[in-house]
């Protein structure tokens, strides 16, 4: 019995305090490394996961292409999703507030003379009949108290829908930012991909 | 319970539920919203709008093309 060692009370409780905390430290850290591998794999998950969200390309440029990309993304807006809409080449027309022609090349200032000066000039795209199309279609409208497409425009921009004009189609049409309305985005195809890959719908119009 | 009407009628698709949805943005849970439509695909887009939206569609009538469609805020 010589190895026996007499312990006081207090030693006693400290030695089985000490033991306690090395058992417990040591279960603790492999819970806390399981932990942080789920809440990595969480964060993956979710970072992959679709939002309720909606994209939309606009691509095309006529009145009623136009007003069927609005008419979609305002209901989605209006159903609580988070609504993206990507303007590139004849869509870019969409959000034209004004022309301008100084400053351009003249390639440039020959598509800004072809484009059409704002959505309440653009043509339709079936029955456009050298510009009495849109002007029968506008009245029809009016007639069956349907929204015009200006107001779309606008009610889009009043429901927060991000609208992004893509720069290399800007480029392209040599369309400036300054002829585009104000507080909206501009942006890539990386810019569309990165919120339609978080998109349940996309749409190209 | 409380009640807030929205008229709707004459308006077009996305019109109505453009309105639904901001009239009901502005509601206490258990308050209904009360809706007068005349657009025809109102039936159609008022029940996927309380679908997708998660709120009680608790009646539906149609006298004469015009209907009407209580929803009441269920959060």
């Amino acid at each position: 019995m010589s190895d026996n060692i007499t312990l006081s009370q207090s030693e006693l409780i400290a030695l089985v305090n000490q033991l306690v905390d090395q058992k417990v430290n040591a279960r603790l850290a492999d819970v806390e490394a399981s932990l942080q591998a789920i809440q990595g794999t969480v964060g993956t998950l979710s970072e992959n996961c679709p939002e309720d969200r909606a994209t939309l390309v606009v691509f095309s440029g006529e009145m009623d292409t136009l007003f069927a990309a609005f008419t979609i993304a305002v209901g989605a807006a209006s159903m609580g999703m988070e609504v993206s809409m990507f303007f590139t080449f004849w869509g870019l027309t969409a959000l034209r507030k004004d022309k301008t022609f100084s400053g351009k090349t003249v390639g440039e200032k020959m598509v800004a003379m072809m484009l059409p000066n704002g959505p309440h000039a653009v043509p339709t795209s079936r029955m456009n009949m050298a510009g009495m199309g849109p002007l029968f279609f506008k009245y029809l409208m009016t007639q069956r108290n349907i929204e015009s497409l200006p107001n779309m425009i606008a009610l889009a921009q009043e429901l927060g829908i991000k609208m992004v004009a893509c720069e290399m189609s800007m480029g392209v049409m040599g369309v400036t930012r300054a002829e585009l309305l104000d507080d909206i985005d501009y942006g890539g195809v990386a810019t569309y991909l990165g919120d339609a890959a978080k998109s349940k719908i996309t749409l190209f119009v | 319970m409380s009640n807030v009407d929205l008229d709707c009628k004459g308006l077009n698709c996305p019109m109505p539920i453009v309105k639904i949805s901001r009239a009901m943005k502005e509601l206490q849970p258990g308050v209904t919203l009360t809706v007068m439509a005349s657009d025809p695909s109102f039936k159609a887009d008022v029940e996927a709008w309380v679908r997708k939206m998660n709120q009680k569609l608790t009646s539906f009538s149609d006298v004469d093309g015009i209907q009407t469609a209580v929803i009441e805020k269920v959060s």
